[in-house]
């Protein structure tokens, strides 16, 4: 008679085993495995993934397909007027600057800003050769970016205002 | 003698372009009667607004006058003392960028507008120089630079009953009282979120100021309106694609053409929804004939660029409406680069001019177009009389003038993923933006032109609202010959070069012709020069220190004198490598303009001068 207790408590603590382990697989699959991106500088596939962006995002319309410039200011030269380093650019990218740069923070996510500007520095050889890109779908556009002379980098003092 | 170095003739053609004389002697003959056209030459060729109608002491529009001459009735300075011309008054406008604008003169007063921050002078004329009265600063949107194309340049103002009229790089159109520079009215026209600025120079007639959008590499939809001068209101506004009403196409509209007929075009020529992110800015300068009462504008290059992503006409863009000015109601339509597959933009101006051809004298406007084509129409039905090269053209083999089309060479076309290699003309066209000048005396169109071709790979592009909706990367470098740019004498009835005079870079002035005989145009190594209209001889020039990319005016001072005033300030789309500070070791930078440029920063520093220069 007792042997029911047991058993029930057999059968809840194993429905329960199981659905513990049901959820979890569900919590596993919605799991998102992907670059955490973390240090993109460091990594051949976040810059690389930061190229495709660089013209999905049209990118390489104001800033020239190799960065030379053109609407907007060259990216590979030594010369940056709101900071050169990784922050800075994602800043840049995400929020916007005043003089003409859009904001971009509502089209991409974190990670892809991270890449992106990853990729950017790389554009003034800012990056190990192993990491940066060295191939181009598009017309010839200078140096590939794993051959660039990395250049010093200051701010522009040509731009008045340029601070925020 | 220094004579026509780059002396042009049909025959000293055939070298680069051997199939471009037979063709044209096969239209001339269709055309008919050369002989007696020639033989009727002598005849008083008029532009179709009287140049005495404008004062000889005035320059109130871009153009001068509203059929877009550029022609002083001044004879002060001639062939014979311009080389004792000087330099009376220079002011430095404070400004880095490109300054395209021509100083305005009127109510004795001259205007000029700066590039982006678009900063108004207003100088009093005083006997022998001017003098800075007044100041007007509008303050543009900071971030309307970041959606200018090519430099964030301005065109400049029209004056006209005691007001200045002009447009800022963020979309407005401001009026302001002359003689003080206090404000009237101002009005937003256009939405830098969406891509749109304004660059190109208004034009007043009978009471409306009329002016169109830029933006045509950012997919906005082009449009020109017409604004009360005394208020600023929208009186009417007219969309270059879509459907027929918002084109203000009604029962009106009779195009020359069969392909230009049918409704609403404007929709059907392009892919679903395509239109409405199709280009066709207003960015040009525009005209006027008073007789027939109809505006002249072109329409820019539809976007993107690349083509595949936009099968079919694509109308209204690249071509030439003719409008009424009360109600905007288009009248008729010619495509130039039907389907364009180059930016090959229509709104280069539509010079308007009386001319003996095939035996009687015909109301005609003369374009000389990005796409290579010194065009002659018949301006009031529209009909295209001839279509001749004025510079070494390989995407193109002529206009079949039985249906207007322009006949393509397929293997200039752009495919994506394939590199397309020496497209001529390169995408600024045989010439861009930069005016010519017509003498009624000499019957020569004076034009500055670029010697350009280009290497380009299309790509499929995504439309995000206020960013380059292009899909091309270019590189540009020099045309057959080496040389970048020219600066012509255009002979529209014997169609061909009476003389042409190379240059080192693209002749990105404006050109300017005086009754003296004397034509004046600027080059981007900081020479203004003069040279003799009927020969080409060069008789003076001057070093301004930078590049000059203005449009030279000339008007008669207080003191009864003739002056010639000019804006240096390189910049614009060629001179962006300087005034943008851009990285030609990429060769795409600058829309690829940067790579046939590399050698003009040792040859020109930034900066905008005012220079007025006198015989003493």
């Amino acid at each position: 008679m007792s042997s029911h207790c047991p058993d029930a408590r057999h059968v809840a603590a194993l429905t329960l085993l199981l659905a513990i382990a049901l959820l979890s697989a569900c919590e596993r699959e919605q799991r998102r495995f992907q670059a955490p991106a973390q240090q993109p500088e460091r990594n051949a596939f976040d810059t690389n993934e930061g190229k495709r962006l660089f013209r999905w995002f049209n990118c390489n319309g104001c800033h020239g397909t190799g960065g030379g410039g053109a609407y907007g200011p060259a990216l590979s030269d030594e010369r940056w007027r709101y900071g050169h380093t990784l922050d800075d650019i994602v800043a840049t990218i995400r929020d916007g600057r005043p003089n003409g740069m859009p904001a971009f923070g509502g089209r991409l996510r974190d990670d892809q800003l991270r890449q992106l500007a990853a990729y950017v520095r790389s554009l003034s050889g800012q990056l190990h050769t192993d990491v940066a890109p060295s191939r181009n779908d598009a017309i010839t556009s200078g140096e590939p970016e794993s051959r660039r002379a990395r250049q010093a980098t200051r701010p522009d003092p040509a731009v008045s205002g340029a601070r925020p | 003698m220094h004579r026509s170095p780059g002396n042009v003739s049909c025959h000293g053609k055939r070298v680069v372009a051997p199939k471009r004389c037979p063709s044209a002697r096969s239209r001339l003959l269709r055309a008919g009667a050369l002989s007696l056209s020639l033989a009727l030459a002598g005849l008083p060729a008029q532009s179709a607004d009287d140049a005495s109608a404008v004062p000889a002491q005035e320059w109130p529009s871009a153009a001068r006058d509203t059929a877009n001459t550029r022609y002083a009735p001044l004879t002060d300075i001639d062939a014979h003392n311009a080389a004792r011309l000087k330099e009376v008054f220079r002011f430095s406008t404070g400004v880095q960028r490109g300054h395209e604008a021509a100083p305005i003169v009127g109510g004795g007063m001259m205007f000029v507008v700066t590039p982006f921050p678009n900063v108004v002078y207003g100088f009093a004329l005083v006997p022998g120089s001017v003098a800075p009265r007044w100041t007007y600063a509008p303050e543009p949107a900071r971030a309307s630079q970041g959606v200018a194309c090519c430099d964030v340049v301005n065109r400049g103002a029209a004056y006209a009953d005691g007001r200045v009229f002009f447009n800022t790089l963020d979309g407005q159109t401001i009026a302001l009282d002359a003689a003080s520079g206090r404000q009237l009215w101002r009005t937003q026209l256009g939405d830098i979120s969406r891509g749109e600025t304004i660059t190109m120079a208004p034009l007043v007639v009978k009471d409306r100021v009329l002016v169109g959008n830029s933006g045509g590499e950012l997919g906005v939809r082009g449009w020109i309106a017409a604004l009360d001068a005394a208020s600023g209101r929208t009186l009417w506004r007219a969309y270059s694609t879509g459907p027929d009403a918002d084109v203000l196409i009604g029962p009106a509209f009779r195009p020359f053409y069969a392909s230009d007929r049918g409704k609403d075009l404007g929709v059907r020529s392009w892919p679903p929804d395509a239109w409405r992110i199709g280009g066709g800015t207003v960015w040009g300068f525009l005209s006027y004939d008073p007789e027939l009462d109809l505006v002249y504008h072109g329409t820019a290059n539809p976007g993107p660029w690349n083509p595949e992503q936009r099968p079919g006409d694509n109308k209204w863009t690249a071509g030439i409406f003719a409008r009424r000015p009360s109600t905007g109601e288009a009248i008729w339509f010619y495509q130039w680069s039907p389907h364009d597959l180059h930016d090959y933009d229509g709104v280069n101006e539509n010079v308007l001019v009386d001319l003996a051809i095939g035996g009687r004298v015909r109301k005609v406007l003369l374009h000389a177009d990005r796409n290579g084509y010194l065009y002659v129409v018949d301006r009031a039905s529209g009909e295209v009389l001839s279509a001749d090269a004025f510079t070494y053209i390989n995407t193109t083999r002529g206009v079949d003038l039985d249906s207007g089309r322009l006949r393509y060479d397929p293997t200039k076309e752009p495919s994506v993923g394939k590199t397309v290699r020496d497209i001529c003309p390169a995408s600024p066209g045989g010439k861009d933006w930069q005016p010519s000048a017509w003498s009624p005396r000499t019957q020569r169109l004076y034009l500055p032109q670029q010697n350009l071709c280009q290497d380009a790979m299309t790509s499929t592009v995504s439309h995000i609202p206020g960013t380059p909706f292009v899909g091309a990367d270019l590189t540009i470098k020099p045309g057959p010959g080496g040389y970048r740019g020219e600066f012509a004498a255009w002979d529209p009835v014997a169609r061909r070069k009476a003389w042409s005079i190379r240059e080192r870079f693209p002749v990105w002035s404006g050109a300017l012709v005086t009754a003296g005989d004397v034509a004046f145009y600027g080059t981007m190594d900081g020479w203004f020069k003069a040279v003799d209209a009927r020969s080409g001889v060069p008789l003076w020039q001057f070093q301004c220190g930078s590049g000059v990319i203005g449009q030279p005016v000339s008007y008669r001072g207080v003191d009864g004198k003739q002056y010639v005033a000019v804006l240096s300030g390189v910049g614009g789309w060629p001179g962006a490598i300087v005034a943008g500070d851009l990285d030609a070791r990429d060769p795409t930078a600058g829309g690829g303009f940067a790579n046939a440029m590399r050698d003009l920063p040792a040859a020109s520093p930034k900066g905008g001068t005012l220079h007025v220069f006198a015989l003493p």
